[in-house]
């Protein structure tokens, strides 16, 4: 069931724009507009279905920001910091009427700028992102001016677990703590998977919460699939008065199409029509899809 | 007026700036008592120093950044550029130490590579004051400009009275002359005008243009010295590549101009840490050292460490 989809006027009025339980449908819907943005130029497909989920749950159920409050400095704000998982809000945004939905076909068109990355030039796209580790940072600081003007909204920094592996990442956790931003909230998409191999076999990141709690940051982990759990943790913010949150959200790359699940040459990916009609078939529970080549592609 | 004092009462009649530092207090020391919750220290954190200058900019606050014009320019170079630049976002860089000033430090921190980093951004501005009331009188003219900017500051003593009031994109001739011009920004413009002393006294007429601003340049005081002087000489405590005798080449090539130009600038090396004095006679950036290059360069082209260019 789609509770809404344009959010309207009244949008807000309400206390979220979607139901807990249209959640899964509308996770559906925005999984098959990712599985159609692998057609042509392809994109990151792994990623984009680890954190589909979340941004569904922040997008429908947690953040206060529709259409109408883009421009609005009480709203609250969603920073992509792991840029290329931007299919999966290209297709939340479409599906709550940020965009037009035909917008998601000009994937790569130099006629808009929907690309591997996020544009600024997109409604509802907070900042352009793709170059890791940069976007705790910016969160920070409009946490930061939030709370000089006595603000009351959140700002939310999704970042990836490969990320993690940048510097300016540990920069970013060690100043949000040191000040104290308890609006902050970073969710980390646990996927478990890099670009091109597991984080624990390439630089391992365990124990990462007890990592997270050293830097002075409180800290839960979540199943990142999971809408019950999910809406129970962002229900609790902030986790802990004073400081920062940050929740780690275990969920699986390729998520809902089991012939892409866990993969990790699955990270970005192109297919042809008949194969991305395959996968979709697929991700509504059917047949697991006969696929041609692997769809790999490194970059 | 300091740097400081003039920061914080512009901070106490605009609430939209917010003065960062990353442990960079010397040329800010007092503000914090001024500026209360608007002076945020980040610690030894330059990418979060800038990427929060963003975010804070995106909120519609001017941010005045302040660290080593070494580790800002380089160290958070991709925030500047990929944040700050490609945001196109109102935030003002303030690199401390640059060039020669960073004195006895050593090649770490010898910025000598900002203004070619700097200017090498889209929308960003390049400003190198000569003297702390030029960095004073400029700072509201900036901070009133919705262009992220880099201030290569310098708050020395005035090398000469300013000729004209400060305005982007204008530079100021400080001494007439139509044989020789220099062309030279900061710390140098004081070493300009010693050389210029040196050379009216040999009968060599030299104009010097302190030209404040690197990006935008003064193009028209540019083409008009090069039109009325046999020999334009670039001076720079910067690399040879990417700074003013770049930007200089650039404009010539463009307007199809040939021209003898000296270079005195930091040729593929560091220089040789001590007080600055001392660096300025080490290197030859002193004036007289200066006007000494510039004698022999007018005698013997070779001299100017280039191909003679013919003349038209």
């Amino acid at each position: 069931m789609r509770t809404t989809t344009s959010a309207g006027p009244e949008a807000m009025t309400r206390s979220h724009p979607v139901d807990l339980a249209a959640l899964h449908s509308m996770a559906l819907r925005v999984r098959e507009s990712v599985l159609r943005m692998t057609l042509g130029g392809g994109c990151f497909v792994g990623a984009s279905l680890s954190c589909a989920d979340l941004l569904v749950h922040l997008y429908g159920r947690v953040l206060r920001v529709s259409p109408e409050l883009l421009a609005d400095p009480s709203r609250d704000y969603l920073f992509l910091s792991k840029g290329h998982d931007v299919p999966a809000l290209y297709a939340t945004l479409a599906d709550l009427g940020f965009i037009a939905r035909s917008r998601l076909g000009n994937h790569l068109k130099t006629s808009d700028s929907i690309y591997w990355h996020p544009s600024r030039d997109v409604p509802g796209v907070e900042f352009h992102s793709g170059s890791l580790g940069h976007l705790l940072a910016v969160a920070l600081g409009v946490a930061l001016d939030i709370r000089l003007r006595k603000g009351r909204n959140r700002v939310f920094v999704l970042l990836g677990d490969g990320e993690l592996d940048e510097g300016s990442i540990w920069e970013g956790l060690l100043v949000a703590s040191g000040l104290g931003l308890e609006n902050l909230v970073a969710i980390v998409d646990r996927n478990g998977v890099q670009a091109n191999a597991r984080t624990e076999d390439l630089l391992p990141l365990e124990p990462l919460e007890a990592k997270f709690r050293a830097f002075g940051w409180a800290c839960r982990s979540v199943d990142g699939h999971e809408f019950g759990a999910l809406e129970d943790v962002f229900r609790t913010l902030p986790l802990a008065g004073g400081r920062p949150s940050v929740i780690v959200a275990h969920t699986v790359r390729g998520k809902g199409v089991p012939s892409l699940e866990g993969r990790i040459d699955r990270w970005f990916a192109r297919f042809e029509a008949g194969e991305v009609e395959a996968l979709i078939r697929e991700l509504r529970g059917g047949p697991r899809a006969n696929l041609a080549g692997d769809g790999l592609v490194v970059r | 007026m300091t740097y400081e004092k003039a920061l914080g009462a512009l901070a106490g009649s605009r609430d939209d700036v917010v003065v960062l530092t990353a442990e960079n207090r010397a040329p800010i020391r007092n503000l914090p008592t001024v500026l209360g919750e608007r002076f945020v220290d980040v610690g030894i954190c330059e990418q979060t120093l800038v990427g929060a200058a963003a975010g804070l900019a995106l909120r519609g606050r001017t941010p005045v950044v302040h660290a080593l014009a070494a580790f800002l320019t380089m160290r958070a170079f991709e925030f500047v550029r990929t944040d700050v630049g490609l945001g196109r976002l109102p935030v003002k860089l303030v690199g401390y130490v640059p060039g020669f000033l960073s004195e006895g430090n050593g090649p770490t921190h010898q910025a000598l590579e900002d203004v070619a980093l700097m200017r090498g951004i889209p929308g960003m501005q390049v400003f190198c004051p000569a003297d702390e009331a030029e960095l004073v009188q400029a700072l509201p003219v900036l901070l009133d400009d919705r262009s992220p900017c880099y201030i290569r500051y310098n708050a020395g003593p005035p090398p000469a009275p300013h000729t004209r009031p400060f305005a982007i994109g204008q530079a100021e001739v400080l001494r007439e002359g139509n044989v020789v011009t220099i062309l030279t920004y900061g710390l140098l413009v004081r070493e300009a005008l010693k050389a210029q002393e040196r050379l009216r006294e040999q009968g060599v007429p030299t104009r010097v243009v302190n030209l404040r601003m690197l990006k935008p340049i003064d193009e028209r005081v540019l083409l008009e010295s090069a039109h009325d002087s046999q020999m334009v000489v670039t001076l720079e405590d910067h690399f040879l590549v990417g700074g003013l005798r770049s930007i200089v080449a650039e404009i010539f090539v463009r307007q199809g101009l040939v021209r003898p130009l000296l270079s005195i600038a930091l040729e593929e090396r560091w220089f040789r840490p001590a007080l600055l004095d001392d660096v300025l006679e080490h290197e030859g950036f002193e004036g007289g050292m200066i006007a000494e290059r510039v004698l022999s360069a007018l005698e013997s082209p070779q001299k100017r460490g280039e191909r003679e260019w013919p003349t038209e």
